[in-house]
């Protein structure tokens, strides 16, 4: 893993080589300074070395001190480079990976999760790179030397050491590990938590209108209890770690003390020296609680590196074709006995031997009940998934053999679960067509019924629209998009179920304009209401998996009897009263 | 700086905490809170500080026998320490003699040692106990925070909600609710033992050598400076990279969610090179703000020691010259390390205080909220017929009646039969902008209404009036003759039953859901329920039935079948009005003609309130109310209105007349 993510350092290398360098100078000066003290101390104060002696052991001192704040600082700023541009460059790869995904891709990570990989993930890697830039370098290198050092200066003292380090290691390992299972659970309860009161957000008319405030007050009390129990417990077992530390190093402090005395007073130790040694045995002690502690954070990247490798190595199964000529745009569409199932689904068919033709110019509607497989059928046009079996050909050339782009550039497509973005109304138009002119822009938001209720709006083309859209309702937003789609002036047009939300009059007149201004245009409509589909060219009828019938509005009204159904439950009141 | 660790603080001083709490992947919690940046813990200044503190505490305060055993602690563990360093003047005066009389090993040192070692250990056992009485009263006290913000939520009017994103007061609850939780934890003890140990470290400092102050104080002064000059830099950084965190992560949420839409209109280059262009700029500013924050650390760590060398200089000097003892030089030296850490570790509580304090100013915001009105003193009460009267009782009995409190103190009781007055309804959302202008009709009891119009004219806002979910602006709306504001929110919403065209599920088994229109339903009605609604087929060819556990809002069931359960979950509630919002658009119209056989089943007997763009749907009502523009244009049968040939028949003929 780290080999892999490694790449995203290369271009900061030299930073994150020189970060640990200078920590490293520093952390030599500082392993120094009780050096000095001690020989301060021992050979000016209490020995004979005299006043000069102090001065060139202060000036020493002092120097140590500059040359530590000079590296400090250095590390400081090479660290914040490397751990900041690993970030940028992984997040960037990340962002550029997750837009060649295709729509199974997307399905099978869900937005949500994407958006956790890209954030708190990227986040995570980048405050544990940080961490290892500076703590794996430090506290190794502080705990080797300091041992070392305690060794040279007094190996007799150092026993203190082989009792102290291994209870350390043993208690705090205990304690960590007890602790891990109750991390876990607190973060369940925080997502216990967090999913009630989202729901309940979500959910706010239902739980007024049925009167639940108390039954839902309730349920966060339950939720809240338990996060708050969860909460104390861990922290009951983190702060337990202090004190066990502590008294460790206070009972070793006091045992070097009592054995270093006899060895001052057999003369073979000093007392300067015994200070510094006490100084070095702490670091040591620290040193320890410190790699716990980073070891900890590691195991957690570990999990959030591996969920952004998922991503990073998710080859995208939609790629461009290879054909070197494309045919030319007539806006003609066939399926040749096309299958297709969902990876991520069941395993049953979604669409089953489908086979029809669109010509160039028709105008297609398709029907069917609740899951029928309608918004799959057209999903396949632009390639959002791939046939299981079978072929689709957009103006007599398989969609495979496409270059995903010019395929998708020759399709206007409204998608059921349509998206505004945060900018004008202008800016979200202009997606269609990025190089349109004011005219043309002008022209599809007429077309799509938008115009006069843009114009009603405080700035016009140029009113913000709020994430998603939320400011407008959505009648408001569906014209939106189809004028979006429109903008494109595409030789394909597909509507999914997007005028759901637009009255009947609306989109009349909105289909109106599909004949007026979009003649070459092959338009497919997938609708509920028989007003929407009555004057298609071809309507079709899917039920279950395949199509069931084909025809006009005329033609099926001979002949298939769900079409007759689904007629009569909309029009009867025409006929009788008509 | 991301939305984890010490809140706009260099990573690397982390560990400075005493225990580094594992926050295990606090910003992975919720889907609304929103990826760090959007509501992310900004360090905005608090507004009323003061204030703010002051409510703040009395989310711990309530035990106010720990709070000052807290106190007493952080006091006394703070001095112990403090003055157990000062056991080290006579422990190493005594090293120095030992030369030359090897018995005070025995007779003096072990004695102090022991005494080290008490103290020590005092000074330990009582930071243990403080720290987890805080941490106890912490979460207490945060537990409590956040069960009086959902409490207060619960009473706010649905204006509220309209007009903040969920994301928004999700955020309440894990961002903000937990920095003040970090705050109080660790914060207070924090600060009190910091100022305490400043306070004794100095006064240690006079009593063992008041002649080498001078020096200390310089380096005290050295390292404030530092720290506020270098903090503040850091400070306006990292408001800087806050802001650009939060447009890079709201251009990754929007792109990630309009993924789709990206791709369907091949504007991967554009959404790329946006991105990179966000990324970049959030890098050039987080590097800076980074390096600031770190960079803290080396200036007061080797201000510090400088001020030590210093130290030992002119302490050298005056044990050569005035014979101020080595042990007392030693302790001072201890000191002089000790001292500079409260002040670092202030400084650095500066920014958890600060987002803890905005957190809590925006939750006190929504706890400051006017609830929903609800003066209204009618009441609705089960009633019994007998002899001709009608009598209040206990238990369920179907049929009830509004508790009417006369002036006498007595109460009158008027049968609920949901009969439906509106009466020159006027409404707008946004002062200034009706939606209804003076709408007025009536619903018979056990009459069929439908509202027909388009996209925005006021159809919903109707139905929400009649639950009064909003307040209406002049008019009145009344049900069975008394006006709707005289009768108890909560009544009159019982009076009332629901389905909503975005159908909102809850986590829990089907039958948990369709028993949320009546919590005390058998499981036996909750069946006929779904036999009702027709749910009850679909149902039983789930999983486990009626056991099958319904999760994220329903995701696990298709649009039609979540819209059968809504219908099912208003059917067990079987209220005298039923108010149907679209509530069959996403269901196709063979199976919407099965279910409208169950509600028909439903709706016998009831005032019903039908909103519909499929005419269809609305055909066979006793009355259509056809709305543009927040006015009732056209109102009068299915057969009438044809006839009419006015705006219903031409919605309803469509394209023909276009034609």
């Amino acid at each position: 893993m780290i080999k892999k993510l490694a790449v995203y350092l290369r271009e900061f290398s030299r930073d994150a080589w020189l970060a640990p360098m200078f920590i490293l100078l520093e952390v030599g000066c500082e392993m120094i300074q009780p050096l000095i003290m001690a020989k301060m101390i021992d050979e000016g104060i209490n020995g004979t070395a005299g006043l000069p002696f102090i001065l060139r052991c202060g000036a020493a001192l002092i120097l140590l001190a500059c040359c530590s704040l000079f590296f400090g600082v250095r590390s400081s700023r090479h660290c914040a480079t490397a751990t900041q541009g690993f970030g940028r460059n992984l997040r960037g790869a990340l962002f550029r990976k997750i837009q060649t995904f295709s729509f199974n891709d997307i399905d099978r990570f869900s937005s949500a999760s994407l958006i956790t990989r890209l954030t708190n993930d990227v986040n995570t890697m980048q405050m544990t790179l940080g961490m290892a830039l500076r703590m794996m370098v430090r506290t190794p290198i502080q705990l080797v030397a300091a041992f070392v050092i305690c060794l040279s200066m007094n190996a007799r003292l150092t026993i203190v050491l082989a009792v102290a380090l291994p209870t350390m290691v043993a208690v705090v390992t205990v304690i960590m590990r007890k602790s891990r299972q109750l991390f876990v659970t607190f973060q369940e309860r925080i997502d216990g938590l967090n999913d009630t009161v989202q729901e309940n957000l979500v959910a706010i008319r239902v739980v007024k209108a049925f009167v639940r405030a108390e039954y839902e007050k309730e349920k966060f009390r339950k939720a809240n209890d338990k996060l708050r129990d969860a909460g104390i417990s861990v922290a009951e077992h983190m702060i337990a770690v202090f004190p066990v530390m502590m008294i460790v190093l206070q009972l070793s402090t006091i045992a070097v003390y009592w054995f270093g005395s006899g060895f001052i007073a057999e003369g073979t130790m000093l007392t300067g020296e015994l200070s510094s040694y006490i100084g070095y045995i702490s670091q040591v002690l620290m040193s320890v609680f410190m790699v716990s502690n980073s070891l900890r954070m590691a195991t957690r990247a570990v999990a959030c590196g591996n969920r952004i490798l998922e991503v990073l190595e998710t080859e995208p199964d939609i790629t461009d074709g290879d054909a070197a000529e494309l045919p030319a745009q007539k806006g003609s569409i066939e399926f040749r006995n096309v299958s297709f199932k969902y990876r991520s689904g069941t395993g049953d068919d979604v669409l089953h031997d489908v086979s029809f033709t669109v010509e160039p110019g028709q105008f297609v509607a398709i029907m069917g009940g609740t899951g029928t497989g309608k918004s799959s059928l057209v999903n396949l046009i632009p390639r959002f998934y791939d046939v299981t079996e079978g072929q689709i050909l957009v103006d007599g050339m398989d969609v495979r053999d496409y270059p995903v782009k010019a395929l998708r550039s020759r399709i206007g497509m409204v998608l059921q679960n349509n998206v505004l973005f945060s900018g004008t109304i202008r800016e979200n138009l202009l997606w269609g067509k990025p190089d349109a002119t004011e005219e043309e822009m002008i022209e599809a938001a007429r077309d799509a019924q938008a115009e006069e209720f843009i114009l009603r709006q405080p700035d016009g083309y140029d009113t913000f629209l709020e994430q998603g859209g939320v400011n407008v309702s959505g009648g408001q937003k569906q014209r939106l998009c189809i004028a979006r789609a429109m903008l494109r002036h595409p030789s394909i047009l597909i509507l999914d179920d997007s005028t759901s939300a637009v009255d009947t009059v609306t989109e009349a007149a909105i289909r109106e304009s599909f004949h007026k201004n979009l003649k070459d245009t092959s338009v497919i409509i997938i609708a509920q209401r028989i007003s929407s589909v009555e004057s298609a060219d071809k309507i079709i009828i899917l039920d279950d998996d395949h199509i069931v019938a084909e025809g006009t509005h005329e033609e099926l009204l001979e002949s298939s009897p769900i079409y007759q159904e689904i007629y009569q439950s909309q029009k009867e009141g025409v006929i009788s009263n008509g | 700086m991301p939305p984890q660790g010490a809140p706009g603080g260099p990573e690397g001083a982390q560990p400075t905490g005493k225990y580094s709490r594992g926050r295990l992947n606090t910003p992975q919690r919720g889907h609304g809170g929103g990826p760090g940046g959007r509501g992310g813990r900004m360090v905005t200044k608090p507004k009323d500080t003061k204030k703010t503190i002051a409510r703040l505490v009395t989310y711990v305060t309530h035990d106010k026998l720990k709070i000052a055993f807290i106190f007493f602690l952080v006091i006394l563990s703070s001095v112990t320490r403090v003055g157990a360093t000062y056991i080290t003047r006579p422990i190493v005066n005594t090293l120095t003699l030992l030369r030359d009389d090897p018995m005070l090993r025995v007779k003096q040192l072990a004695g102090y040692l022991v005494l080290l070692l008490a103290v020590h250990l005092f000074s330990t056992v009582c930071s243990y106990f403080q720290e987890i009485t805080m941490a106890r009263l912490a979460h207490r006290g945060a537990h409590k925070l956040r069960g009086e913000l959902f409490d207060k939520l619960q009473q706010l009017p649905l204006s509220y909600f309209d007009a903040h994103t969920h994301g928004e007061l999700m955020s309440r609850f894990t961002n903000d609710a937990d920095s003040v939780q970090m705050c109080l934890e660790q914060t207070v003890i924090n600060l009190i033992s910091s100022l305490m140990t400043f306070i004794s470290v100095i006064a240690m400092m006079f009593v063992t050598g008041w002649k080498l102050f001078p020096v200390t104080a310089l380096t005290i002064f050295a390292t404030m400076y530092v720290v506020s000059k270098r903090g503040k830099k850091s400070q306006v950084l990292f408001r800087k990279q806050h802001a650009a965190l939060g447009e890079m992560n709201g251009n990754i949420q929007e792109m990630i969610e309009g993924l789709k839409v990206v791709k369907a209109f091949t504007h991967e280059d554009e959404a790329n090179a946006e991105f990179a262009e966000l990324n970049e700029n959030y890098f050039q500013v987080s590097k800076d703000a980074n390096y600031y924050g770190q960079s803290i650390m080396p200036f007061t760590g080797n201000i510090g020691n400088i001020g030590y060398a210093v130290t030992a200089m002119v302490g050298g000097f005056l044990v050569a010259t005035t014979g101020y003892d080595v042990g007392a030089l030693v302790t001072y030296l201890n000191y002089s390390r000790q001292v500079s850490q409260p002040i670092n570790q202030m400084s650095q509580q500066v920014n958890t205080i600060l987002s803890a304090l905005a957190g809590a100013e925006r939750i006190f915001a929504i706890m400051d909220m006017e609830p929903e009105i609800d003066e209204g003193k009618v009441t609705m009460v089960n009633v019994e017929e007998r002899d001709g009267e009608l009598h209040e009782v206990e238990q369920r009995t179907g049929s009830w009646a509004w508790k009417v409190p006369q002036e006498d103190g007595s109460a009158a009781l008027v049968p609920v039969r949901g009969d439906v007055h509106l009466n020159n309804v006027v409404f707008s959302y946004v002062p200034g902008v009706p939606i209804l202008k003076g709408v007025s009709f009536y619903a018979k009891p056990g009459q069929k209404l439908a509202f027909v119009g388009s996209t925005g004219a006021g159809k919903t806002t109707i139905s929400n009036l009649i639950n009064r979910f909003y307040e209406i602006d002049s008019g009145e709306i009344s049900y069975d003759g008394i006006n709707i504001t005289d009768i108890r929110k909560d009544d009159l919403r019982r009076a009332t039953a629901m389905v909503l065209q975005d159908t909102h599920l809850f986590t829990g088994t089907v039958m948990d859901n369709i028993r949320y229109g009546r919590l005390d339903a058998t499981d036996e009605e909750c069946i006929a329920a779904a036999k009702t609604a027709n749910a009850h087929s679909f149902i039983r060819r789930l999983p486990d039935g009626y056991q099958t556990m319904v999760t994220g809002d329903g995701a696990n069931l298709s649009q039609g079948q979540r819209q059968l359960l809504a219908i099912a979950r208003a059917a067990v509630a079987a209220p005298p009005v039923l108010v149907l919002d679209e509530a069959t658009s996403s269901i196709d119209t063979r199976t919407e003609r099965l279910i409208e056989k169950g509600l028909d089943g439903l709706m016998a007997g009831r005032t019903v309130f039908v909103i519909a763009h499929r005419l269809s749907t609305v055909r066979n009502s006793n009355c259509i109310v056809v709305i543009e523009h927040g006015e009732i244009q056209e109102k009068g049968d299915h057969a009438e209105l044809l006839d009419f040939h006015g705006r219903y028949y031409m919605l309803y003929t469509g394209q023909l007349i276009l034609d």
